[in-house]
């Protein structure tokens, strides 16, 4: 039993270490408590509030810059990679609180309940990304998914969301089983649930050990599952159709990403002794992944859909950077979520526009003339596209250049020369979305207006995609940044 | 002026891209404001290259590129701000800048809706074109190569004629099909030229990434050293994008609709610069990096042959066409195998004529375009079938299209005849089959040509909606007056050209061929007697 002190001793040395998680903590549980106290019309104010959160917790988070220390006798590790994936959530949460606010109002779903959720499911994703210890880790993937399970059924009096919540929260359910499975088999390798130790149990184990790959496998599916790899994907296209986008646009985006941080952290750290497996696995699994999400998403004709198989093919793509698994590649991973993160979260908040009374304006009719609506928008949505497709000068192009170049650099000219071609595809569905906002008829006359909050989130958005892409270099040494802690190991 | 001394390529690349800067903040409802600022700034465009033709040193006492330019980027993964000319891209960026003003003007009146960003988008273009043919840097070249396509994507799309969407989509696809290899072929000769560095000093591959580079010069110098099965691994990866951006034979499918369907200005582009892009490409990259590749004889006959079939099937397929501006597009195909034809065949006359073929084809086939052009705002069609007999209420029209025929059919005097002729020079000299066919190309370019000029043009007016039909106004002549003039000037004297191609084309020759002038000149296979080619023998007078 570990006396008091050696517990306050920890505690003193563990606290600092947590502070970016524990203003966000307190900030929701300070927006479950006022959110009584205010009327409908001064719901927004909640919103001011989440993203003063965000802001707190920014500001602790920037004072671990440089910081490299395992903290609660090992369970959470705060380094680079840790801050760098801390900025993209609350980076992505705070775009999603920007859109979220009109929407919400239209939506007559203004509650107080839904920041403070949001702020919890980033504490969660913060936990995914510095936790060193599987129970940590466990707990924070809850803790981020059983979130997003309520926030993906918050319109309540809607069908749609009703039912993807309850796919997104079976099926969820289901693989963080496998996933614990796979932790306990990692527990009995190793006797510890500190990855570290783990990796060294791993090591000690002669190669193809079957409990080893066991564990790996098991872990994998239920990674697989989170990220929407093939074929744990089909939940993604009916949750996000469903979900409220701006939740779309969240779960999309910084559950995707906290997602590869967890994923990196356990194939990096206790799996790295089995790269030579795991690499030919995600290899397989990455293909597969961009073969479905890119075929798949030719044929939708719901904006939301469409998005949704998009991301399945993006997730090919970053696991290619996994693959190739030099410098290169981890920064591409690195790299390309940050970007990810910016263009999708800017293409929901464009579709958020045309929500309005009468019209979910989530299939490819609303978006018919949009030019002539909302020239603004669509430019917009146009760079935001062209991002996704990976046309430069955009940060998805300097994402997909640098996996290409891992790839190449570590002789894997066959999936270099896929991942290319898979542009094609993209390109496609991606211009149909262009079609009809600048190539079609304006069947529907109203014209979609901006409020200020949507313009700060687009705005912003579209500089870092258009920055990132006309001059990478210091989202370069950023990406590079996160990356020097998990190799080193 | 110090700085636009120093800085010369910036500002031609740059000015469309302030043009369009300044139209943003343009309300869209002013249409003729846009329509002068579009022509202000594509004429500026023009008028700020112009002083490249007395800067320009076209003895090349400097080896290699000039005014280059160089600003760190992105030093992080080897690419660079660089810029720099020689003689071929010299004449491209001419021809580009003087296309780009002309096709700004013949859109006046055509363009009715959606004018501001029709405009932002052919300035746009501009700058795209403009910077592929004068980068440095390989990363840069690729960005502006896939920019560029973007605003073709909108002007087809938007402003095109029926099939617009299926030709938009088409002409983005192709094209980006062949970039996405090129990406991979571009990367993995960094990556190799960074390996072999580690080899050389013996260092880990990690460690040499800040001395491996994008820069275009230094690749040209060190990837012809990669071993010959590399070469040619990346010879077929750049080879599919310049060979679709040509269209070569078997890539071609997407040149007939993309240059039926966009509108006029649209067309003179696609034609008279963006397909050079392609050639370029080959000029720049697939010949002097991967001489071990384009000098291996299976390479170099599949490449000739795909040249001489798309010679000859183009011509064939134009006297099929019902469409004038389908026949024109597919005329293109033709042409453009002449151009890759004296690419590939390695010799100085064939790599000079090729050069020359391009402007004239930039020249006469714009010209072409343009008079399309002008009769479809008259009379809305562009059925072959609908006119007839033009010439009578149209008579200055009738001389210009006139010349532009000649020019494109090879008519002696006229530019068309020059790079036609140095180029089958330049393949005679290797093989006299080859050549036979290439002339062969050219007789039944004379067949379509006045062909066509004679069903739309001679002969009593069959359709009374022809009868009346207004001749050029001042604005349209404007256009052509420009090209006409230079299609005589090339034809007539066309040694500065020569001049200005023979140090570019020498470098090109010795890598591939460092031998090749070593040989006394009766050694090589055939040449021709003195006096008969006096255009082509020009340059080795000097």
């Amino acid at each position: 039993m570990p006396s008091w002190s050696q517990f306050m001793d920890a505690l003193r040395q563990g606290l600092p270490l947590i502070k970016p998680q524990l203003q966000l903590t307190l900030f929701g549980i300070g927006i479950l408590l006022t959110d009584f106290f205010l009327e409908q019309r001064f719901k927004f104010l909640n919103a001011w509030v989440a993203m003063a959160g965000v802001a707190f917790s920014a500001v602790e988070l920037w004072r671990l810059r440089g910081v490299e220390a395992p903290g609660f006798n090992g369970s959470i590790q705060v380094d680079s990679f840790f801050v760098y994936f801390g900025f993209l959530f609350l980076a992505a949460t705070a775009l999603v609180i920007l859109i979220s606010v009109r929407y919400l109002e239209i939506e007559h779903e203004h509650h107080g309940e839904y920041y403070a959720l949001m702020l919890f499911a980033t504490v969660g994703m913060m936990f995914m990304a510095s936790g060193y210890d599987l129970v940590t880790l466990f707990i924070s993937l809850e803790t981020m998914a059983l979130s997003f399970y309520i926030l993906a059924g918050f319109l309540r009096n809607e069908r749609r969301s009703n039912e993807g919540a309850l796919k997104y929260l079976l099926l969820g359910a289901f693989s963080s089983g496998i996933l614990a499975y796979g932790f306990s088999v990692l527990y009995g390798l190793s006797g510890s649930t500190n990855l570290g130790d783990i990796a060294n149990a791993i090591a000690l184990r002669p190669a193809g050990d079957i409990l080893v790959l066991l564990a790996l496998v098991t872990v994998s599916a239920g990674l697989f599952f989170k990220i929407a790899a093939v074929p744990f994907h089909q939940w993604a296209p009916d949750v996000y159709e469903g979900a409220p986008t701006s939740i779309t646009a969240y779960v999309s985006v910084a559950s995707k990403a906290a997602s590869f941080a967890l994923l990196m952290r356990l194939f990096l750290v206790p799996f790295w002794p089995v790269r030579a497996n795991w690499e030919t696995l995600l290899g397989v699994i990455a293909v597969a992944t961009m073969t479905v999400g890119n075929f798949a998403a030719i044929t939708q004709t719901n904006i939301k859909r469409l998005l949704a198989y998009s991301s399945i093919a993006h997730v090919g793509y970053i696991l290619l950077g996994l693959v190739a698994l030099n410098d290169t590649g981890l920064k591409g991973v690195a790299f390309y979520l940050f970007a990810y993160t910016f263009m999708n979260i800017g293409a929901f908040a464009v579709i958020i526009l045309l929500r309005r009374k009468g019209l979910i304006g989530d299939e490819l009719e609303d978006m018919n003339g949009l030019i002539h609506r909302n020239p603004g928008a669509a430019v917009l949505m146009l760079i935001f596209l062209l991002s996704l497709a990976g046309i430069p000068p955009t940060a998805g192009f300097m994402g997909k250049w640098l996996i290409f170049w891992g790839l190449i650099q570590t002789g894997h000219y066959y999936l270099a020369v896929f991942a290319a071609l898979y542009i094609l595809p993209a390109a496609y569905y991606y211009l149909r979305i262009v079609v009809h906002m600048w190539m079609t008829d304006v069947t529907d006359p109203v014209r979609p207006t901006i409020s200020p909050a949507q313009w700060v989130a687009l705005v912003a958005a579209v500089t870092i995609v258009l920055g990132a892409g006309l001059y990478p270099e210091p989202f370069l040494r950023l990406a590079a940044y996160s990356v020097i802690l998990p190799l080193a190991r | 002026m110090e700085f636009y001394d120093s800085h010369i390529l910036s500002v031609i690349l740059f000015t469309p891209l302030a043009g369009t800067l300044l139209m943003l903040f343009v309300p869209r409802e002013y249409e003729n404001a846009h329509r002068w600022l579009g022509n202000l700034f594509g004429f500026l465009g023009f008028a700020v290259s112009v002083p490249l033709v007395w800067k320009f040193d076209e003895v090349a006492h400097i080896p290699g590129f000039q005014f280059i330019e160089y600003a760190p980027w992105i030093p992080s993964i080897g690419a660079d701000y660089r810029l720099g000319i020689d003689g071929i891209s010299y004449l491209l960026i001419l021809l580009t800048t003087l296309l780009g003003a002309i096709a700004i003007l013949s859109s006046w009146s055509a363009i009715q809706s959606r004018v501001k960003e029709y405009y932002i988008l052919l300035l746009l273009l501009q700058v795209g074109m403009l910077g592929v043919f004068m980068s440095l840097d390989f990363f840069l070249f690729y960005v502006f190569w896939e920019v560029m396509l973007v605003p073709m994507y909108f002007l087809i799309g938007v402003w095109g004629s029926d099939r617009r969407l299926y030709a938009a989509i088409k002409f983005f696809l192709y094209t980006l099909a062949g970039s996405v290899l090129m990406l991979l072929a571009i990367l993995a000769m960094y990556f190799n030229h960074a390996a072999m560095h580690a080899a050389a000093w013996g260092c880990a591959l990690q460690a040499v990434h800040e001395a491996s580079t994008f820069n275009i010069e230094v690749l040209l110098a060190v990837v012809p050293s990669f071993g010959a099965t590399l070469q040619q691994w990346l010879f077929w990866g750049v080879f599919f994008a310049f060979a679709i951006k040509v269209p070569m034979f078997p890539f071609h499918t997407w040149l007939p609709d993309a240059h039926t369907e966009a509108p006029t200005a649209g067309s003179v582009i696609l034609a008279g610069v963006l397909l050079k892009m392609g050639t370029y490409g080959f000029l720049r990259f697939s010949v002097p990096m991967f001489p071990d590749a384009v000098k291996n004889p299976k390479i170099m006959a599949a490449v000739i042959t795909l040249s001489i079939v798309a010679i000859i099937y183009g011509a064939l397929v134009c006297m099929m066409q019902k469409d004038m501006k389908k026949l024109i597009a597919y005329s293109s195909v033709s042409h453009l195998g002449f151009c890759t034809l004296g690419i590939f065949v390695l010799t100085p006359a064939g790599l000079t004529g090729s050069v020359i073929q391009q402007i004239n084809h930039g020249l006469s086939t714009g010209m072409l375009f343009l008079i399309v052009g002008v009769l479809y705002e008259r009379r809305h069609t562009r059925l072959i079938s609908d006119y007839g007999g033009i010439s009578t209420p149209m008579p200055n029209f009738a001389a210009v299209y006139l010349i532009a025929s000649l020019s494109s059919l090879g008519m002696p005097v006229l530019n068309g005849f020059i790079g036609e002729f140095t180029i089958l020079k330049g393949v005679f000299e290797v093989n006299k089959v080859w050549a036979a066919w290439g002339s062969l190309g050219i007789v039944l370019g004379a067949a379509y040509l006045l062909w066509l000029y004679q069903r739309v043009m001679y002969g009593p007016v069959t359709n009374p909606a022809n009868e009346k039909l207004p001749d050029l106004n001042a604005r349209e002549m404007a256009c052509f007056l420009p090209l006409i003039a230079l299609c005589f000037w090339i034809g007539v004297y066309p040694a500065p050209l020569f001049r200005i191609l023979e140090q570019p084309v020498k470098k090109i020759v010795l890598t591939v061929n460092p031998t090749y002038y070593d040989k006394p000149v009766m050694a090589r296979p055939v040449a021709p007697p003195q006096g008969e080619t006096a255009p082509a023998t020009l340059p080795e007078g000097k």
